[in-house]
């Protein structure tokens, strides 16, 4: 679903990316670790289309389709979502309003026509119940006051609502409690479809063994030095990530 | 003007903006020769049939207009305005003031039409729709319909143009006329006390709701011609009323001046809720053309328990100099003001409001929005004053501008004054911009640049739009989005 051919980024003139290749087949639920500054966030942001990332070489397709050429929003409609790190307030916002904004926007950009009111506050409160959120809290000012959890909580229930194709994780367990952790990793086990593809980014191991990868990639230094299965994360979990940032090359 | 010559010889290059108002309706008018002197105030007085009294009140105004300069304390720029370049006084040449809506100018309520502004009363009346809303339509110098007099008038409401008031009920508009703004007030009050042509007069008797919303409209439309209305409102005892005013202009490369005078008057436990929903046309990206807004707005709480809200939401525009303001005399009386004033391109805002706290446990509360886009400035100005018996006078006064983009300014301007030691005046403020998160984060999840400003735009300003009669917080919504068309990257 989702290839990526060497890819080099820089920001502001320092080089992040360099000449990263990664492949996410359909249904695969993949997971990126690496040390910190090694440019996993990095990779969520050009995948997303966020501005100020300067792609200097390489591509990113999705099934196929040059994903670099399109705006952030028509990415979003072709179905790439991501889950921030560090979601943004909007004050004044209903998270309600914000929700059924967005998906009509989707569902527009799809040739499809808007939800209704009856239908969308069914398809929410569905979706809040199953991540244990209050439905009270969509009508509070998106992200506003929210705690972290919470935050994380509200950015797989648009998740669930938006059904992406491609669903971009960035270290979406930092700063959860173990209750968190495991309510939003039930939240993202009950999203795994055949059709649907996942790119798990942490630091830590934890988030994994709740969320079960399919293929573990290490990141260093702007690129993938290591692939291979589950068990890999339990390698890093026991070694750190020492033998991929002391290479004095 | 001056200001029109110059405004004209610049740059030619004008790219389509976004102003749906913009058109120009061909019809033909009747205009008072250009330029001002005492035959210019004779000849809009006679054209009315006006009283005597009123002749005079506005020859002393001219009089004492001539003494006086424009002010320039405010954060403006423009070119000198050459007040012998303007027409004072046009109407569509289908005047003598038509009975009945039968008798308007189809042309006219093709124009209205247009806008959106229903006049037609028939169908309304024969039950097919329901209005709540009775509308005052005043095209250039004139008004040219009222709507809803007759079911008006069954509650006792005096709901009409200007003109028709000072014929018709004199001793009322004689009255009140001037005791709020008084004619001497400020330079463009007086020119407006001077050569003032239409606008909308409004009276509820004691102990009366009125039982619908009334609305003005106002539209400009003759080229080089000057619009002063002049709008009083009388809430007597214990009445209420709510009003609302619109405003739009065609798109014209010179500048035009409007120069308006409002005046409320809230009597013992009455209250008067005045919404503004202003779209005069802005000017082109480029900054040509574009109204001059200078207008004069104050409401007087002249009895206890009395109560004015002023709620403006401002987009268009080159340049609006505006501040409603509440006198808060009588005791235990509220003033309130919410806006929202947007501007874009080259538009430059300078409003903001006046609480004078009087008599004693007076209270007000001022909540200001300001956005500012494009190349614009936009500044709050703000005054509260307790006066020395002003015992337990309390204020709170919230502004918070947002920018969008880096080429634009917001400043907030504030004059807090008490004289008695028992007032409370608390003033907040904060200044933020659009982020680039914000942006990245809304576009992420689908939404178009557009769509994201506009819903973070309706985000800050959401505690003043909830305060807009029903209808018309829908419109303003509508208007905030299209006046930041174009404002982000």
């Amino acid at each position: 679903m989702l290839e990526i051919k060497n890819l080099s980024v820089e920001v502001k003139g320092k080089p992040i990316l360099d000449g990263l290749n990664l492949a996410v087949k359909t249904g695969e639920v993949a997971a990126i670790m690496g040390p910190n500054g090694s440019g996993k966030s990095t990779l969520s942001y050009v995948v997303a289309g966020k501005p100020d990332y300067e792609v200097t070489a390489g591509e990113v397709l999705l099934d196929g389709e040059n994903l670099l050429a399109l705006e952030p929003e028509a990415r979003a409609a072709r179905g790439v979502f991501l889950a921030f790190q560090y979601p943004t307030e909007i004050p004044g916002v209903a998270t309600m309003t914000f929700l059924k904004a967005a998906l009509n926007a989707q569902r527009r950009a799809q040739g499809q026509a808007d939800l209704t009111t009856p239908d969308f506050m069914r398809a929410a409160r569905g979706a809040a119940q199953s991540l244990k959120i209050d439905f009270d809290m969509l009508k509070r000012p998106l992200n506003v006051g929210f705690s972290g959890g919470e935050k994380k909580r509200m950015e797989i229930l648009q998740m669930a609502l938006l059904a992406p194709r491609l669903c971009v994780l960035d270290e979406t367990d930092s700063g959860l409690d173990i209750d968190a952790l495991r309510i939003v990793a039930d939240g993202v086990n009950a999203l795994r479809d055949p059709q649907r593809s996942f790119l798990v980014i942490t630091h830590y191991q934890r988030l994994l063994e709740y969320v079960r990868p399919d293929v573990v990639h290490v990141m260093a230094r702007g690129r993938i030095v290591k692939s291979g299965g589950p068990e890999l994360a339990l390698e890093l979990e026991r070694n750190g990530y020492r033998d991929y940032t002391s290479e004095a090359a | 003007m001056a200001a029109v010559q110059e405004t004209v010889d610049r740059v030619r290059s004008i790219e389509v903006d976004a102003y749906k108002y913009g058109f120009v309706t061909d019809i033909e008018s009747e205009k008072a020769p250009k330029g001002l002197s005492e035959d210019t105030v004779r000849f809009i007085s006679a054209k009315k049939g006006e009283p005597q009294w009123l002749l005079d009140w506005r020859l002393d105004a001219y009089r004492r207009w001539l003494t006086m300069e424009t002010p320039r304390w405010a954060r403006v720029d423009y070119p000198e305005i050459d007040f012998q370049d303007l027409y004072y006084f046009s109407a569509p040449r289908s005047s003598p003031a038509p009975k009945s809506l039968d008798e308007v100018d189809p042309e006219l309520l093709r124009t209205y039409a247009k806008l959106g502004i229903p006049l037609v009363e028939q169908r309304i009346l024969a039950g097919v729709e329901r209005s709540t809303v009775a509308v005052d339509a005043v095209f250039d110098s004139v008004s040219v319909a009222t709507t809803f007099k007759a079911e008006l008038a069954k509650a006792g409401v005096i709901f009409s143009s200007f003109s028709e008031a000072a014929r018709d009920h004199g001793e009322l508009v004689r009255q009140h006329l001037g005791s709020v703004v008084p004619p001497t007030d400020n330079f463009y009050a007086t020119l407006n006390s001077a050569v003032f042509s239409d606008g909308s007069f409004v009276y509820v008797p004691p102990g009366v709701r009125c039982p619908m919303e009334l609305s003005t409209y106002f539209r400009i439309n003759e080229r080089n011609t000057g619009q002063f209305e002049r709008t009083l409102i009388v809430a007597d005892k214990g009445a209420y009323v709510s009003y609302l005013e619109g405003c739009t202009a065609p798109r014209r490369d010179e500048n035009q001046l409007h120069a308006a005078v409002v005046e409320l008057v809230a009597h013992e436990d009455a209250e008067i809720k005045y919404s503004t929903v202003q779209n005069w046309y802005p000017g082109d990206a480029q900054g040509k053309g574009g109204i001059y807004n200078f207008v004069t707005k104050r409401g007087d709480c002249r009895g206890a328990r009395a109560k004015i809200s002023w709620t403006q939401v401002e987009t268009g525009s080159a340049i609006t100099w505006k501040y409603p303001s509440c006198i808060l005399r009588g005791d235990s009386s509220r003033g309130e003001f919410y806006s929202i004033a947007i501007s874009n391109g080259r538009q430059q805002v300078d409003s903001g409001t006046k609480m004078i706290h009087l008599g004693k446990n007076t209270t007000s509360r001022i909540i200001s929005k300001g956005i500012a886009a494009g190349r614009s400035q936009n500044t709050y100005r703000g005054q509260v004053s307790a006066h020395r018996l002003a015992t337990g006078a309390r204020n709170f006064t919230n502004c918070d501008s947002l920018l969008i983009g880096d080429a634009c300014g917001a400043h907030t301007v504030p004059y807090i004054e008490a004289k008695n030691s028992s007032a409370v005046f608390e003033h907040e403020a904060t200044t933020s911009k659009i982020s680039e998160d914000q942006l990245f984060y809304c576009l992420q999840r689908g939404l178009s640049g557009e769509e994201a400003t506009a819903l973070i735009v309706n985000g800050f300003v959401r505690d003043v739009l909830q305060h807009l009669p029903m209808e018309f917080a829908v419109e303003a919504q509508k208007l905030i989005a299209i006046s930041l068309e174009g404002s982000v990257g």
